[in-house]
């Protein structure tokens, strides 16, 4: 007992020690700064390794802050825990729009106040600069990302399919398809493909008529489709030909093409654009360092910093100007974007709005659907 | 201090520890599936005002004025998301009429204050309705006093796919909306499908791991107890590496011509990977129960039973099955209870018609965080379990149960 006191003892004095003979001020980027550290969580996988050599890398540079970088599979459930807890240890998470409404609402979010903001790299304001709508007031719009369909030649000869429409029509392309087991992006793809007009899917899904129309419409490809829940998956999917074809987010795709030497096929058409945006996990012990971290990520260099690993496009107006090339093989970039005109000939908008007020019911219909 | 004290002491840290991490959240959240306060305390003006509502058309000047003033002072806060979130659980699209009506509240009364206008009910009435139609009608008066009960049965109406009716009374909710009974009746059925599996498989092998002798038995026992010890989702990948499309049973398959090409089985992604994936994850826990139980069986019984004229057959039903009756009882009611539980597993390789209820749960916990819903389904679930241990035991009685 008394030999376990003396050694707290001469712990905490050994403790003391260092501080007693340091005599820099206070904030002086001493030996101690390179201490400090944030708590990032992430997507994983080919994203998360694009936002690191991106721009976590030249954060650390810049701000002797260390990132550690977590997994997770997204959802509000563990942010909410540790805020209740009072025990919050991650401080920047990458979230949906839908979630980082939810969690604004729900208080376990920071607000972000639109000062902290960059300008761009030529000075333009961020409220232009930012593409409209990719900001809230939680979260900072980092990227857009498309959820496309692509298909396998390889698996999938003779003619190629070329509009949304293509996706459910079984008797010019039969063979199973992959879809994601949510009803975000399906039941807007199920009316596109039905021939209603983009401006009139999301007042059409708001009436019993329109969601049964949508499900109908689903239910003529049913029997033939895989469920993904991973993002990772449709590329294994359509590589291993469990699937002739299958809807996926744009830059896991690209990914596979240009990393993996796929033959796989991006069919622009009808597909549904979202973003990407970081938030801050109401009261962090780590505010300033993740405020710093958030309006280092909100350069226009750190989106380009992200697109040249993987496709999804800069949510700033000046960062999709700095496109360029892929870092590792050459590729150019910009074809690949979601947000190249050429790609967005028809393509729609995801109604975060609609869907932060509709996803529990649509997601209890979808499931009710799905188990029939 | 007598010794029986002393001994009850000793269990004390584990009563401790049981009651900290286990039934204490288990009673917290299973409160949160019919007590609900947080509608109630962050409008309590709006609730008193709709005490006396009758529920048509639309309520007094003091309930628009009650809610319009609370909504503005909430949205100030920033509290009024996290109830126009609870309310929109009642009524889907109830989060942005309050979000976006109240952003406009806020702007009008700034104005009206600024003209000197007096912001009574009359006032509050036609600049609501002026904001947003829906203020004129019944519906999100009615959802905001059924979000702002204290106590509800609300939850559970959902967990049962029952809903209210214009009148206020109870029905059924409409055929495409059914979800949760369905999915607590495949859970039910998966379960025991997957539990009679694990009996035909495992008894067997359970008597004859009991009846070899001791080294074979532990070689056989470790092959029983290898999956057991390997992590869950490698065994589960494992299954989807064997059984997909292209996966190794298909390739055989077609290799010895059993299958064409284009006749590729679908085993994985359905009710069949669901089920060969669980009952080879649950196999142990039948097996072992099962073989202290054998292993207790003198075998001069059966000896005794043939010798005294009975056929094997007879012998086995009649002197052999009685007596492992304790371990087929324990083994099934613990495969049992953790197969309804069962949620990674159906997830990874059940595909569409794979869901079961516990995934559910999992989303409401997870996803959408409307714990008082989550809290119903897993009440339910519980409420079921316990039953069926009840009937077990008016059936065969709990004190037959034999670990051996």
């Amino acid at each position: 007992m008394v030999r376990a006191a003396a050694a707290s003892v001469a712990a905490l004095l050994a403790g003391c020690a260092p501080q007693a003979g340091d005599g820099t001020a206070p904030g002086s980027p001493g030996p101690g700064a390179s201490e400090e550290s944030i708590t990032v969580v992430s997507y994983g996988g080919s994203y998360a390794r694009a936002c690191v050599l991106g721009y976590h890398e030249s954060f650390t540079e810049e701000t002797g802050i260390r990132v550690d970088l977590e997994d997770f599979n997204g959802g509000l459930a563990q942010i909410r825990a540790q805020v209740e807890a009072g025990a919050v240890h991650w401080d920047v998470v990458d979230l949906g729009v839908a979630d980082t409404i939810t969690g604004c609402d729900e208080g376990v979010l920071e607000l972000i106040e639109p000062e902290l903001l960059p300008p761009g790299p030529n000075g333009e304001p961020p409220a232009d600069d930012f593409l409209p709508e990719t900001n809230t007031e939680c979260g900072v719009g980092t990227l857009l990302y498309s959820t496309i369909y692509a298909y396998n030649p390889e698996t999938l000869p003779g003619p190629a399919p070329a509009t949304l429409a293509d996706f459910f029509d079984l008797e010019r392309f039969p063979g199973r398809r992959g879809m994601q087991r949510k009803p975000e992006a399906n039941l807007e793809f199920a009316l596109m493909a039905n021939g209603v007009p983009k401006e009139r899917i999301y007042e059409l899904l708001g009436t019993e008529e329109g969601l049964d129309r949508a499900f109908r419409k689903l239910d003529t490809i049913k029997d033939d489709v895989v469920w993904w829940e991973a993002g990772a998956q449709p590329p294994q999917l359509l590589a291993d030909g469990e699937v002739i074809m299958s809807t996926a987010w744009n830059g896991r795709i690209f990914n596979a093409q240009v990393l993996e030497d796929q033959p796989f096929v991006i069919v622009w058409d009808g597909q549904v654009m979202d973003r990407g945006q970081l938030v801050v996990v109401a009261g962090t012990p780590h505010l300033e360092g993740a405020l710093r971290f958030m309006r280092h990520a909100a350069r226009s260099e750190s989106m380009a910093g992200v697109g040249k690993y993987i496709a999804y496009s800069p949510a700033r107006r000046s960062g999709q100007a700095l496109i360029d090339r892929h870092a590792e093989t050459g590729t150019e970039m910009w074809p690949h974007m979601p947000t190249n005109p050429a790609n967005m000939k028809n393509f729609l908008m995801s109604d975060w709005e609609w869907w932060a007020d509709h996803r529990d019911e649509m997601q209890e219909r979808f499931a009710a659907w799905l188990a029939r | 201090m007598g010794p029986r004290l002393r001994a009850a002491g000793l269990a004390l840290p584990l009563v401790a520890f049981v009651s900290v991490t286990f039934l204490g959240p288990m009673v917290n959240l299973l409160t949160k599936s019919f007590y609900d306060p947080e509608v109630a305390d962050a409008l309590p003006e709006t609730m008193a005002a709709l005490r006396d509502w009758d529920g048509q058309g639309t309520p007094s000047d003091e309930a628009f004025a009650a809610t319009a003033r609370e909504f503005v002072a909430a949205r100030t806060e920033r509290t009024l998301g996290r109830t126009a979130n609870r309310v929109n659980r009642v009524a889907s699209g109830m989060r942005s009429t309050i979000m976006g009506g109240s952003r406009e509240m806020a702007e009008a009364a700034a104005v009206a204050e600024d003209a000197g206008v007096e912001m009574g009910g009359a006032f509050w009435r036609e600049t609501m309705i002026g904001i947003d139609s829906r203020w004129g009608g019944p519906e999100p008066w009615r959802a905001l006093r059924a979000a702002g009960q204290r106590l509800t049965a609300r939850h559970y109406l959902k967990a049962l796919d029952f809903e209210r009716g214009p009148d206020g009374g109870y029905q059924r909710a409409p055929e495409a909306w059914r979800i949760y009974v369905p999915l607590f009746w495949r859970t039910f059925l998966v379960s025991l499908g997957v539990t009679l599996l694990c009996l035909v498989i495992g008894y067997p092998v359970a008597h004859m791991i009991a009846n070899s002798p001791p080294k074979r038995a532990n070689v056989l026992l470790l092959l029983v107890l290898l999956p057991f010890w390997t992590s869950l989702l490698v065994r589960t990948t494992s299954w989807i590496v064997l059984l997909q499309n292209q996966g190794i049973v298909n390739d055989f398959l077609v290799a010895i011509g059993l299958i064409g090409d284009d006749g590729r089985i679908a085993m994985i992604y359905n009710m069949t990977g669901t089920f060969v994936a669980m009952t080879h994850v649950l196999l142990p826990f039948l097996v072992l129960p099962l073989y202290s139980v054998m292993r207790a069986i003198p075998p001069a019984y059966m000896n005794a039973a043939v010798s005294l004229g009975a056929t094997p057959f007879q012998a086995l039903r009649r002197v052999y099955w009685p007596q492992t009756l304790p371990g087929v009882g324990a083994g099934c009611l613990l495969t049992f209870i953790l197969a309804i539980g069962y949620y990674i597993t159906p997830a990874l390789v059940g595909g569409q018609s794979g869901q079961l209820i516990s995934n559910m749960i999992a989303y409401h916990v997870q996803t959408s965080l409307n714990w008082g819903l989550a809290a119903a389904l897993a009440a339910l679930l519980l409420g079921g379990v316990t039953l069926l241990y009840v009937v077990y035991d008016r059936l065969v009685g709990i004190d037959r149960i034999g670990l051996g």
